[in-house]
């Protein structure tokens, strides 16, 4: 009895789960495409004029604007600080790693609003500017961990005689790590730089007390959710969001598999 | 020695980096925690008063405790709705569990803003959930179900939550030896008293993982009290935003925002204690 009756269940059960979970998802995508200015069911039928509001709108597209260049800027910083950490948590065993270690993931445990306000703090006692490039600043912090926890997790999957053997041939360490350990590294790198673009893209929490005036874009839509009116034109942005990223994060996910099948193999 | 110099020129710049924009705005805020005021004299006044007034106004105290129990509600609720989530991939989904888990895992990186914002559409009471069981007729009239109360943050956030909760159960369950349960099984064992007495303590490390990895970020959470919290809602985070956007009182901002980073603090080192960092960090 019991033997059929579980299977079932458990696959019932994780399909409400993840209807539930893709509904909301589903619902903004659905609405976005609908002829009325208010959410409510029943529909009123199919139009574009949501979408077509997105590219008229300045502000929107400033915001847009200040989003890819954070993101861009910051995550190409945490790639970069989170290789080199990796590489020296993975090949080395000396003292400092552990600290180090331990003071890179903690802002994967500090709440936002502290890393946010502190840094609120910092910039206004030494005069830094509240802007776009402030708020990159915190989320360089917060990609780091991630970033390195990706690239470590391929560091791991291959031995360092490689590196050695470069250096047998006559490379300098940081020619063998430059010609050997990077190109071996590039899908974790690309992925663990879509990861923290993703990252900080969504940020809100900390990209609100250090922005200023040049809103990022989770800072313009949250400042538009007051307004029934331009609800349509969130709604029709927020589908176009998730589509992106769940594509983003579907490809990155891939790359992290092709990465990491070969070790599990050898 | 030439080990020692490359591994310093490499954590170099990232330890700088994380010195300068991490580790010093703590300090700093050290500092402000002990200010006066954030202007004039007041500035170069050091004082222990907002301590001793965080100490004893027992408004903080109780959206402290408010906030301790939400954030303890749902991590107990995300965890029970993840565990079978994670039992079910692990024991009954075959070979095809790991794409399943990423079936599950995929919304929860979409938009986190975007995502409670959908249940405040969703919600609302001029909102979805409304104008569907309107128009077929279920209600006859608009009633506000959930919106703007503790219940619409504690819901969207097991929403949030329970995906990243399952990872470390599903990585415990993973990780049990499934000839255990086969014996167990051989010598007269009933499956239920199997799971009682192998699956479930042996996952126990990855119920407490998952159950502190919806504890730790939800105590900070101020953004989705805003936006569906109301003022029943409203959490520690909230308290905290508002007095460095509204009351302008840092100092006193400060001393929260410590309390806060300190009972983090101690929440990791117990469970770092309790289980391996190493066996967290896996799956995530």
């Amino acid at each position: 009895m019991r033997k059929c009756n579980l299977p079932s269940l458990g696959s019932i059960y994780f399909l409400v789960v993840c209807a539930v979970l893709y509904l909301p998802i589903l619902l903004l995508i659905i609405f976005s495409f609908n002829n009325a200015t208010a959410l409510v069911f029943p529909l009123k039928g199919f139009t574009l004029q949501w979408y077509g509001t997105l590219f008229e709108n300045r502000e929107l597209l400033k915001a847009v604007g200040n989003s890819l260049m954070i993101g861009f800027g910051s995550s190409l910083v945490a790639t970069i600080f989170g290789t080199m950490g990796a590489i020296a948590i993975v090949r080395f065993k000396l003292p400092g790693r552990n600290i180090f270690l331990a003071v890179a993931a903690l802002p994967l445990v500090i709440p936002y609003v502290i890393l946010g306000v502190s840094l609120l703090i910092l910039f206004n006692e030494i005069g830094i500017r509240l802007s776009a490039f402030a708020a990159g600043l915190a989320h360089v912090i917060i990609s780091i961990p991630y970033a390195m926890l990706v690239v470590a997790s391929r560091l791991v999957g291959f031995p360092d005689n490689l590196e050695e053997a470069a250096m047998d041939l006559g490379a300098s360490y940081w020619g063998a790590l430059l010609r050997v350990t990077i190109p071996i590294c590039s899908p974790a790198l690309l992925a663990a730089f879509l990861l923290c673009f993703t990252i900080s893209f969504d940020e809100y929490a900390i990209a609100s007390f250090l922005v200023g005036t040049d809103a990022t874009l989770p800072v313009y839509l949250f400042s538009q959710l007051r307004f029934p009116t331009r609800l349509p034109m969130v709604v029709a942005l927020a589908a176009i969001l998730m589509t992106v990223t769940m594509a983003v994060m579907l490809f990155t996910e891939w790359l992290r598999r092709v990465v990491q099948s070969p070790a599990k193999k050898g | 020695m030439e080990n020692r110099s490359r591994f310093a020129s490499l954590i170099g710049p990232p330890s700088l980096y994380l010195l300068l924009i991490f580790l010093l705005p703590m300090g700093v805020m050290f500092v402000y925690s002990f200010r006066a005021g954030i202007a004039g004299v007041a500035y170069d006044t050091f004082t222990l008063a907002n301590y001793q007034s965080f100490l004893t106004n027992s408004h903080f105290h109780r959206l402290l405790w408010r906030s301790a129990g939400i954030s303890f509600t749902i991590s107990v609720i995300s965890s029970l709705l993840a565990y079978p989530l994670a039992y079910y991939l692990v024991f009954k989904a075959g070979p095809n569990r790991v794409t399943l888990l990423t079936l599950l895992i995929i919304p929860a990186w979409t938009s986190y803003l975007l995502r409670v914002f959908a249940w405040k559409l969703i919600l609302g009471s001029s909102g979805l959930l409304n104008s569907l069981l309107l128009s077929i007729g279920l209600i006859e009239v608009a009633s506000p179900i959930l919106i703007y109360s503790r219940g619409a943050v504690i819901v969207t956030l097991i929403y949030v939550w329970v995906p990243f909760v399952a990872l470390p159960i599903f990585a415990a369950l993973e990780r049990i030896d499934k000839n255990l349960l086969e014996a167990a099984a051989d010598l007269g064992c009933q499956p239920w008293e199997a799971f009682l007495r192998i699956t479930l303590p042996l996952s126990f490390p990855g119920i407490l993982a998952g159950l502190f990895f919806a504890l730790i970020p939800t105590l900070g959470e101020f953004v989705t009290p805003l936006l569906v919290g109301g003022v029943s809602g409203s959490m520690y985070g909230n308290l905290i935003q508002d007095q460095f956007m509204r009351a302008l009182n840092w100092p006193m901002g400060s001393v929260m925002s410590l309390a806060m980073l300190v009972a983090v603090l101690l929440l990791v080192f117990i469970l770092t204690r309790l289980s391996s960092l190493t066996d967290l960090v896996r799956f995530s």
